[in-house]
Formats: structure tokens, C-alpha cells, sequence
């Protein structure tokens, strides 16, 4: 029994399948509101309201021609899409699902598990650097250092922002925060400011407008994926969709209360919260133009940083005379 | 470290070919090139082959968004040079396309704008209001683009009463609109940091390095032929040459969008003063040897064509300055010290186009760098040597 407990929950729930099909479908979600903010129609053609357009895309880059630049590191080039994939889908297994309400520790749910999910969700990071930097090509190589100078600007504010409801809850495990907050909701409110900081944090981790630099078309073509084509572009498209789902059930965890209730109740929420989170990072996307490198950084330290520091000040506080 | 980042002659940010090689350090740039010659057309050796009437339609195909303005100003110069006077209400048609087709090329720029900041909502929403503007040019002229309607001593097709209500209408849609845009492009930050300080050109530098239109009025330079040199009735109409004195990218988006109110004021002047009449008068076959140099403020800026007729119903030489082509030395000296991130939203603030500014090919040599121009019949002669020292390859079969 544990084992197939564990073969499904790697590949069905939450694991391969659900990501693929929940990605999918956020960023068919993202993509059509994105056009009806815009005043567009978004997809429409592939299946009703054209919800199976992202996954014609992909079927549709796998089947493309893979060109590998003959001048680019060829090992890499190749390793990094699938290494990026597994880190996304790896970071996914330690959301905290289907154990709620918190069972004993296990593999996927441990105390110190929200600092393992956020590096797996840095490395990423590291996969489009190295990408950019492996391809060879003037555009990739500059979109490559953006994505790295990027880093030293959100980074910090996002992982105060992240673990100050941890320390208010007073937990390094997933599933106890969200436990701690589905029992005191009102606590949720003071979290509001680490909220916004970490609402941006991840628009400029999911390299979104206004944060999408690294990839700006009008600037440096395809950035970093320049000269990525056909399964390796699948991949990464995937991949960022899966980390763009990962960190917003991850925020929902950390700031709103989490998934619990069950397995049916849980996997409703997980979606409904998800998708809430998702909502607002197309909007900031639809409502805002593209700022440039050294403004994200500037910002980031000015603005995302002090306020992600207030927000531990007020969890120190409410943690010392309220609690 | 410095390497070269060629942009163009394909790029997305670029919608025609040109080549821009940047030399950057990091994200900054330290030198700019420009290399023109992608999309020469040989138009201004066409033009001596066609008769007058032939060459309006080829003028107005000189460019696609101000397919009128390089019309308007070739027939004003044949006019002058066959002594024709095209009646009122032929001249208030001809400027009422030409106001209405500035409207729809600056709103076509604020989008491109919007689209080379990433603010591509920006860009949606003005493409969509750009519409009106089309249909309206649409019902006047039967046409989109190139609206056809010079002709020699007036224009070709009249308006009625219902289409003068029309339009009217339509401009205070347009007028509403272009107050939003104004002030989702004034008050909406990122964008604003965007645009702000990007792109300097100084008062100075604009009137020595000969900058026009917009790029020339941003930097505070009041250079306007309707107002400095004002053909047919602008000397009449009610409007100010906007102007801007912050010298950036921002104080040409600002002045683009005042310059909307403007022309919707000369449009609503027009169509309440229209005079009646006829709208053209029968212009000769032929223009008696003379030569002219006719000026029109096209939406880019001051248009200049020098016709030379000799006494044929064909010209014998005709030069066409487009505006883009004066204002390639400022774009240099704009994007000098700038960021990698502003040089698609410095370019696309001239309102390049880039095939209305080609007028010579020059062949450069990708490895040595050297360079020469060269005629047609030369290089054809290198072609044709070329083919023979090729080995023979006739009976190659087809590869698929």
C-alpha cells in the first residue's frame, strides 16, 4: 500500500500529472484573462474556450526540429531543460497537500521543508543563467546576466517576506503553517504587507512584465531562449509554468491559509487559491509596462526589502505582546 | 567587456530592415552604427519614367503610414510648377486627410511605443481606438492605407452631409480617448520611469545635428512648416505647434499626444468651415520647365521633395527627403551612453521609417569591413562572373 501511495503520489497527485495538467490549464487561465484585460479574445480555437491551447503548444514544440547551436556547450545545453523540469516538479512534491491535516513528518513534509521548496524554486534561476550563458549568443548571454542580476534584487525580499509568517506561526513546516492559520485566520491579516512583497518578488522570479527583463523581446529577441528550439522550448515552457503554479500554491500556503480539509476539499482549494493567486499576478502583468535592470534592482532594495523587514518587525511584535 | 550586439537587419523590435551595431559594455552602450541599404527601391529613378498623374500614386507608395503626407507634398509642388490653384474645398479635403492621417499614425506610435516599453496593454488599447480614425479615412477615400485621393489641382472624391456628421462624431470618441491615453501615459509609473530621461537630445544638439518633427519639437525647437511656412489655409486654422521641453523619449510621447488635440482642433475647424464648390479643377498634361521645393509637415516631421520639370509630362528629376532620414544623426547621438534595455524605445521615438529614408545601396564586406557603392551595372557584371566560375551544377536533381 505505501508503495503505491508513493508511486501516485509522484505521478498522479500531486505529482506529474496533476502539474501538468493544473500548469497547463493556469497558464491557459493567465493567458486568456491577460487578453480580456487587454481587450483581446486570447485563445479561443483549441478545445472549449480554447482551455487546451497550451497543451497544443506544447505537443506542437515537441514535434518541432531541435536545433543545438554548434558553437554552444553541448552537455549543457542539452541537461539544462530537463534539470530545470525536475527541480519545478521536485519543488511541487513538497507542497503541502493531501497529508493536511498535519500527519507525522515524512519525506515530503518535514520541519525546514519551506526553506528546501524555496531554493528549489531559486535554482531555476540558476538553470536560465546557465542556459543564456551556454547558448553562445550575444542576446542569450545578456538575457542570462539580467536573469542573474534580477536574482540579487528579489531574492533577499522574498524569502523575508516568506518566512515571516513561518516565524509568526513558529513552524519551518509547510503544513503546520497553513494548520496554524486555518485555526487563527485573523493572524492572516498582519501578513498582508509580506503579501504584496512577495506577490512581486515572484512576478519578477517568474520573469513577468514588469520584470521581464531577461526575455524582452523588443530588446534581445528570445533572451535566453534565444536559441532553444523544438523539446528543450517545450521544456522550459513547462517548466515555467509549473514554477509560476508551484509559487503561488506556495504563497496560498504560506499567506492564506493553505489546503486543508481533506483530499477533496483540499484539492478544490488548491486550485481555487492557486488560481486567486495566479489572478493577481496577471493583473499586475496586464496593468504595467516593462522596467528596466538596474530599476528592478533599485527598487527591489528601496522598496521590497525595507517592507519585507517591517513585516518581521510586526511579526516580532505581534509575536512578543499579542501571542 | 565589450562585444558588438547587432540589431537588425532582423529584429522584432524593428519592423523594417536596417542594422544598428552596438557596441555595449554590459548593459550600457558605448557606440552606435547605423547601416542603411536593406530596402532600397530605386523609386526616385522610377518617378522619371511616369507621367505626372502616374507619380502620385508611386509617391504615395514611398511609405505605408504617411502614404499621404509624401502624396500631399509631391502635388503641391507639381501644382506650383503647372501654375494650377486647386478650389477651397479641394485644399480643406486634401488637409482634412492629412490632419486624420497624423491622428492615426500617432496613435499607431503610442502603441508601437507601449509595445517597446512591454506595455503591451498600452498598446492594445490604442491599435483598438486607432480604428475609428481608419474607418473614418475608410468612408472619406474607399481605403486604409493608401487613401488616393490627390490628385493634380484637388482631390478625387467629395464628402456629404451624413459623413461630415459622422466624422464629427467619431472625433469626440477620439477625443475622449486620446485624455485617457494622456493620462495613462503620464501617471502610470512604470511606464513613466521608462520613458523619463531616456533618449537626451538637447535644444542645441537638436537644431545643429538637424533633428524634425516631434524628435525636434520634444527638445523644444518650435519648428513647424504648417506654422513657419503654412501652405493652402493653416494659416488660418486654430492651433499651437506643441511643444516639450524635457528633451526625452517621454517629451516625445507628450508631444505626439498634444499634437492629437491639434490636428482634432484643425479637423473640427475644417469640417465646420468646409466651403462649397467643386473640388478639383483640370490640371494640364505638362509642366513648363522650371524647378520646385515643396515642404509638408508629414506626422514624422518636415518632408521635402525637390521636382524639376522640363517641359515633358514626365519630371525630370525628383528627390524625396523623408523625415526619418533627418533624424538618423540625432538617434546616433541619442543612443550614445544609453542602456541595451532603451535602444528599441529610443529608435521607435523618431517614428523611423525606414524604407521612405533609403535612397543608396552601399555593399560593405562582411569580413574585411570595407566598403564601396557600387552601379547596377557593375554589379551584374559580378554576378554574371560569379555564375561562370561556379562549377556546373544543371542537371543537380530537386532535393525534396
Amino acid at each position: 500500500m505505501a508503495a503505491v501511495n508513493t508511486i501516485l503520489y509522484l505521478l498522479v497527485y500531486p505529482g506529474l500529472l496533476f502539474l501538468f495538467v493544473f500548469s497547463t490549464f493556469a497558464e491557459w487561465f493567465d493567458r486568456k484573462l491577460y487578453a480580456r484585460l487587454q481587450n483581446r479574445m486570447g485563445p479561443t480555437h483549441t478545445g472549449r474556450w480554447g482551455i487546451l491551447q497550451p497543451v497544443a503548444d506544447f505537443i506542437k514544440l515537441m514535434a518541432k526540429e531541435d536545433i543545438v547551436p554548434s558553437r554552444a556547450d553541448k552537455a549543457l545545453f542539452i541537461v539544462l531543460p530537463i534539470a530545470g523540469l525536475a527541480t519545478v516538479l521536485t519543488a511541487g512534491l513538497l507542497l503541502p497537500v493531501w497529508l493536511s491535516p498535519p500527519s507525522g513528518p515524512s519525506y515530503v513534509s518535514f520541519s525546514g521543508d519551506i526553506i528546501i521548496l524555496l531554493y528549489l524554486l531559486s535554482l531555476p534561476t540558476l538553470v536560465f543563467f546557465l542556459a543564456g550563458w551556454a547558448s553562445t549568443n550575444a542576446f542569450s548571454i545578456i538575457g542570462g546576466t539580467r536573469v542573474l542580476t534580477m536574482l540579487f534584487g528579489y531574492e533577499v525580499p522574498l524569502f523575508l517576506s516568506v518566512l515571516s509568517p513561518a516565524l509568526l506561526a513558529g513552524s519551518w513546516r509547510l503544513a503546520e503553517i497553513a494548520a496554524f492559520y486555518r485555526a487563527k485566520p485573523l493572524l492572516i491579516l498582519p501578513n498582508l504587507i509580506g503579501f504584496g512583497v512577495a506577490l512581486l518578488a515572484v512576478q519578477a522570479k517568474l520573469e513577468r512584465t514588469p520584470f521581464d527583463i531577461p526575455h524582452a523581446e523588443t530588446e534581445i529577441v528570445g533572451g535566453t531562449f534565444t536559441e532553444y528550439s523544438g523539446k528543450k522550448l517545450a521544456f522550459f515552457r513547462l517548466m515555467t509554468d509549473i514554477e509560476m503554479v508551484v509559487s503561488a500554491a506556495l504563497l496560498a500556503a504560506v499567506f492564506l491559509g493553505g489546503f486543508g480539509g481533506g483530499f477533496a476539499l483540499g484539492f478544490v482549494q488548491l486550485v481555487l487559491k492557486t488560481l486567486a493567486v495566479i489572478f493577481l499576478l496577471s493583473v499586475i502583468r496586464a496593468v504595467t509596462g516593462r522596467i528596466r535592470v538596474d530599476q528592478v534592482v533599485s527598487f527591489a532594495w528601496r522598496w521590497l526589502a525595507p517592507l519585507a523587514v517591517l513585516q518581521l518587525f510586526i511579526v516580532i511584535l505581534i509575536k512578543g505582546f499579542v501571542l | 567587456m565589450k562585444f558588438q550586439i547587432p540589431i537588425g537587419p532582423q529584429h522584432p523590435a524593428l519592423k523594417e530592415p536596417i542594422s544598428l551595431r552596438m557596441t555595449v559594455e554590459g548593459e550600457v552602450i558605448r557606440d552606435a552604427d547605423l547601416r542603411l541599404g536593406y530596402n532600397h527601391r530605386g523609386l526616385e529613378k522610377l518617378a522619371e519614367e511616369k507621367s505626372w498623374i502616374q507619380n502620385i500614386y508611386l509617391t504615395e507608395r514611398i511609405c505605408g503610414i504617411c502614404s499621404h503626407s509624401h502624396a500631399t507634398c509631391f502635388v503641391q509642388g507639381v501644382e506650383k510648377l503647372m501654375e494650377v490653384e486647386p478650389p477651397r474645398r479641394g485644399l480643406y479635403l486634401r488637409y482634412l486627410v492629412a490632419e486624420l492621417e497624423r491622428v492615426h499614425s500617432h496613435l499607431l506610435w503610442l502603441g508601437v511605443a507601449g509595445h517597446e516599453a512591454g506595455f503591451d496593454t498600452f498598446f492594445m488599447y490604442t491599435w483598438r481606438d486607432r480604428e475609428v480614425v481608419m474607418d473614418i479615412l475608410e468612408m472619406i477615400s474607399g481605403n486604409r492605407v493608401h487613401y488616393a485621393i490627390n490628385t493634380l489641382g484637388g482631390v478625387r472624391r467629395d464628402i456629404d452631409e451624413a459623413l461630415r456628421k459622422k466624422i464629427l462624431d467619431s472625433l469626440e470618441v477620439l477625443r475622449r480617448r486620446s485624455e485617457y491615453y494622456f493620462k495613462v501615459g503620464a501617471s502610470e509609473p512604470t511606464f513613466v520611469a521608462r520613458l523619463a530621461g531616456v533618449g537626451k537630445l538637447s535644444k542645441e544638439q537638436a537644431m545643429t545635428l538637424c533633428a524634425v518633427g516631434p524628435t525636434a519639437r520634444a527638445s523644444g525647437v518650435d519648428r513647424d512648416v504648417r506654422k513657419n511656412d503654412p501652405h493652402a489655409f493653416y494659416d488660418e486654422a486654430p492651433f499651437d505647434v506643441a511643444t516639450a521641453d524635457s528633451c526625452d523619449v517621454l517629451g516625445r510621447a507628450v508631444v505626439r499626444i498634444k499634437e492629437l488635440f491639434e490636428s482634432y482642433k484643425i479637423i473640427d475647424f475644417i469640417l465646420r468651415n468646409l466651403p462649397s464648390g467643386p473640388v478639383a479643377v483640370k490640371a494640364p498634361r505638362k509642366a513648363k520647365p522650371n524647378e520646385v521645393v515643396s515642404r509638408y509637415e508629414a506626422p514624422r516631421g518636415e518632408n521635402i521633395h525637390y521636382i524639376r520639370s522640363n517641359g515633358t509630362e514626365k519630371p525630370e528629376r525628383l528627390k524625396v527627403r523623408a523625415p526619418t532620414l533627418a533624424n538618423y544623426p540625432a538617434t546616433v547621438e541619442m543612443l550614445r551612453n544609453g542602456f541595451i534595455a532603451d535602444i528599441p524605445l529610443i529608435f521607435a521615438a523618431i517614428d523611423p521609417c525606414i524604407c521612405c529614408a533609403e535612397r543608396t545601396v552601399e555593399l560593405r564586406n562582411a569580413r574585411t569591413g570595407e566598403e564601396r557603392v557600387v552601379r547596377f551595372s557593375e554589379l551584374r557584371r559580378l554576378a554574371q562572373e560569379r555564375a561562370r566560375r561556379l562549377p556546373r551544377q544543371r542537371n543537380v536533381p530537386w532535393p525534396l
